[in-house]
């Protein structure tokens, strides 16, 4: 029996019922129609774990709500290890009705949505799936959960959304694939060695990609006295400098570390904030 | 995706989709010349990853609920959303479970808002708090719906 000859799926002309292409380019519509009101979307990224990119977002966001009168919003795309919920006091339930779902509102005013407002404390993020297999649909199901936290939460107006991502550049893939116009990204570093070879590369990533590189925050940039306010040397290192060298990018603040009941801290949040806010586009 | 009856060099017709509840998934397709029908089964690895894309094989008839993939896959903690769409009463909305949707597309999309209404309703009378295609059967024999 020789091969068995027929049209391929070009030359069969009738419709294709499934429209999957469709389906997904209504998908990306409902991402672009939920944020028509929201004058600009900004990723706040690291390559790097644990530089406190969250706090960063934290600070940031809270500082932003203040001077921003149409309203800040955060959208925690960590879904692994999420903690911007927590740490803007933002709590759920998330409430669901005819617009979509509603976000929780935290600090300041600042809306939020996170995995930790969805998954039982110290629950590690689990899908009801069959495991077999996992890593074959694991990334497409996180990056659809990316999704309709963009599409199908009710941002409303805003002056900015902020997208704190996780550690390395996968996610930040799938955002500006969901998000063409996003306004650009914010890089968090910490001053050593091994933070700047990750941030760099996430950085370039991100450049590769035609996002704007808005500028560097350098965290844990030593440690202020909670007495007399001083900075002592925390890390060794200066990947903020060198980063924003590199990409021709403004280093937009050196943030120390601070104690919770440090008396500057108000002041140095404000200025973090005061730079970030300069640069916005 | 399209399939073709090679003895007939001609488009096969999709007929209809269903998800057995075993994780699986399967379409059918008929051809209009011949007659043969086909199923197209998919193993759980591949639905999973078709839903995970958030498409339907065979089309998109119902418009997708708010954060459906999150909501239907994600080991949640109890309580994590409450669906107050359409219900002014403070009574929680009743979610329709992968197999209920699955049938409620298959209703004329002319009185499928009417069928799921009637359906909602049924449930959030009797708290319900998840649609099933049992409930579904329940329902429509309770009110006199055969036929939906």
């Amino acid at each position: 029996m020789g091969p068995v000859s027929f049209r391929t799926y070009r030359e069969v002309t009738g419709d294709d019922r499934s429209q999957l292409g469709e389906q997904v380019a209504a998908q990306r519509e409902r991402v672009h129609d939920r944020l028509r009101d929201v004058t600009r979307v900004v990723a706040i990224m690291s390559g790097k774990g644990g530089v406190g990119k969250s706090f960063v977002t934290a600070a940031i966001a809270r500082g932003l709500a203040r001077r921003m009168p149409r309203g800040v919003g955060v959208l925690d795309a960590d879904l692994s290890s999420p903690t911007t919920g927590r740490l803007l006091d933002a709590r759920g339930p998330l409430r669901i009705d005819e617009h979509g779902v509603h976000p929780a509102r935290g600090s300041g005013g600042v809306v939020v949505c996170s995995m930790d407002l969805l998954l039982e404390d110290g629950a590690p993020l689990a899908w009801r799936e069959p495991a077999s297999e996992r890593f074959v649909w694991r990334g497409t199901l996180e990056a659809g959960a990316l999704r309709e936290f963009l599409a199908d939460v009710v941002w409303g107006e805003l002056d900015v959304l902020l997208i704190d991502l996780p550690p390395g550049t996968d996610r930040l893939d799938d955002l500006t694939e969901l998000v063409p116009t996003l306004a650009g990204v914010i890089a968090v570093t910490i001053p050593s060695e091994e933070s700047r070879r990750s941030v760099e590369r996430a950085m370039r990533r991100a450049a590769q990609a035609g996002v704007r590189l808005i500028g560097v925050v350098e965290n844990m940039s030593g440690y202020a006295c909670a007495r007399c306010g001083a900075i002592a040397p925390l890390h060794e290192g200066s990947a903020g400098s060198m980063l924003a060298e590199t990409f021709g990018v403004p280093l937009l603040y050196r943030l120390p570390f601070l104690p919770g009941d440090s008396a500057d801290r108000p002041a140095v949040l404000d200025a973090l904030t005061a730079s970030c806010l300069a640069a916005l586009p | 995706m399209k399939f073709l009856c090679i003895e007939c060099d001609a488009q096969m017709r999709f007929e209809e989709r269903q998800q057995p509840g075993d994780g699986t998934f399967a379409a059918a397709f008929a051809c209009d010349r011949c007659g043969r029908r086909i199923a197209m089964l998919a193993n759980p690895m591949e639905t999973q990853l078709v839903e995970s894309l958030g498409v339907k094989i065979g089309g998109r008839t119902l418009e997708p609920e708010p954060m459906e993939i999150v909501r239907g896959a994600l080991v949640a903690r109890e309580g994590a959303f409450v669906d107050e769409s359409g219900l002014s009463d403070g009574r929680v909305r009743p979610r329709f479970s992968d197999e209920s949707q699955e049938r409620l597309a298959r209703v004329p999309s002319f009185v499928r808002g009417m069928v799921k209404r009637l359906y909602t309703e049924y449930a959030v009378e009797r708290g319900i708090a998840e649609i099933t295609p049992d409930v579904m059967d329940r329902a429509r024999s309770e009110l006199g719906l055969e036929g939906m």
